[in-house]
């Protein structure tokens, strides 16, 4: 048997059916979960800047020690039962989703390095044929400085990775996914 | 420290381009800017042990999802889920998604006048065994039209959703029907450069998984990256 990877595909415009309808997830912390709330408010926008309405956005994220909640996770160190560490939603009619969580901590990186607090992304929409991924960071967070990863980004890109605190209502954060155009966001090859 | 072995990157042909003009729809939605590299760490070795607790027995049979049978050509859709070194992936979520047999779906954006069925609604999950095999009983999906281009029709197809074990393992992809002449003029399908690949995701009848009186088998088997065999420093 070929044992190449199945290519990809767009999850199309009725995604909904399969994998938000009745398994949307958008806490992906709980309440008793340790450290800062996170409301983090994500929106996606298309070449033209219009929103898009028929995405889905997962979240992959460690919890506030910068343990994954997964047995794959090799520090061998455990982590906070209440924080789960995945979400995803479908973006509403304005392009938004809403997930609950809180601030990850620092994961280990490359070669002792380790990485600033963020969010692993995944972007899914009719018109992506294959999965779009990038990450989020917390804005004016003094770990972005040393964060290996975010140093391989050209600095002048880098605030596109970028989550903004909205100053009127603490604990929320908003990021913007500009899938192409002069904001274009950061997309990794993972 | 500790141990960590990042996973096989694709070859490009493989999989799809991502800007593709002849789908439309990715013009206004493909980064033009270059994909950064991104090396593998603990945040993408790793991946949510999402839905193993929340599979019910009959979540993989959209034939029994409503009080009546939908309409259709009832079929089997069964498969392996290996990574690319050939090893089983075991317990990991499988999602489907899909028209009805007239080539509806059960959304309120599907405006194809084509009848809804009471008794279908077309979503299943499933959790792989130990070994790595999932199996579900559907209609099989008709063909409909979309407006990307003049007389523009999809396939008739099924959509996966795959975790595997870590955060570089997900995948969503289609499967097809052997024999199906659409595919031909799908650009969606057509946007994979490799022949062999896009062949790939078309399902193969089976005699064997066809239950006699019953439902016609298809095969489709799913290959996820894989990890590499040295580990490195975290």
């Amino acid at each position: 048997m070929d044992l190449t990877p199945t290519a990809s595909q767009t999850v199309g415009p009725y995604f909904h059916l399969g994998c938000t309808n009745n398994h949307a997830v958008s806490c992906i912390a709980g309440p008793d979960a340790k450290g800062e709330r996170v409301r983090l408010i994500c929106r996606v926008l298309d070449g033209d800047g219009v929103r898009v309405d028929d995405a889905m956005i997962e979240i992959w994220q460690a919890d506030s020690e910068g343990n994954y909640n997964t047995p794959t996770d090799a520090q061998g160190k455990g982590s906070d039962p209440d924080c789960a560490g995945f979400g995803r939603m479908a973006t509403d009619a304005n392009g938004k989703c809403f997930f609950e969580t809180i601030k990850p901590g620092r994961v280990p990186g490359i070669k002792g390095r380790s990485q600033a607090p963020h969010f692993n992304v995944s972007v899914f929409a009719r018109g992506i044929l294959k999965r779009l991924t990038t990450r989020i960071y917390f804005a004016d967070d003094p770990a972005n400085q040393e964060c290996p990863i975010l140093a391989l980004v050209p600095e002048e890109r880098r605030a596109t990775l970028l989550a903004r605190p909205d100053r009127g209502n603490p604990g929320d954060w908003f990021f913007e996914v500009h899938l192409c155009g002069k904001d274009e966001t950061v997309f990794f090859d993972v | 420290m500790f141990k960590l072995s990042s996973f096989r990157r694709h070859e490009a042909s493989s999989q799809p381009m991502s800007l593709y003009p002849a789908y439309r729809a990715t013009v206004q939605r493909t980064p033009r800017q270059p994909l950064i590299f991104l090396p593998h760490t603990l945040s993408e070795v790793t991946g949510p042990v999402y839905g193993r607790n929340a599979v019910a027995a009959t979540d993989h049979d959209l034939t029994r999802q409503h009080p009546g049978e939908p309409l259709g050509e009832r079929i089997i859709v069964k498969g392996q889920v290996l990574d690319d070194g050939g090893r089983p992936v075991p317990e990991t979520l499988v999602e489907i998604w899909q028209a009805n047999a007239a080539g509806r779906y059960f959304h309120q954006k599907d405006d194809h006048p084509a009848p809804m069925d009471p008794n279908f609604t077309g979503a299943g999950r499933a959790l792989t065994d130990a070994n790595g095999f999932y199996e579900f009983v559907t209609i099989k999906p008709g063909a409909y039209p979309w407006g990307n281009h003049e007389n523009a029709w999809r396939p008739a197809h099924i959509h996966f959703s795959l975790f595997g074990p870590a955060f570089a393992t997900r995948l969503v992809t289609q499967m097809y029907f052997p024999g199906d002449p659409l595919s031909a003029y799908d650009p969606i399908f057509q946007s994979i450069p490799d022949e062999r690949a896009r062949q790939r995701l078309i399902s193969k009848f089976d005699l064997e998984i066809t239950q006699p009186a019953w439902a016609l088998g298809f095969r489709f088997d799913i290959v996820l990256r894989g990890s590499e065999a040295t580990p490195f420093e975290g």
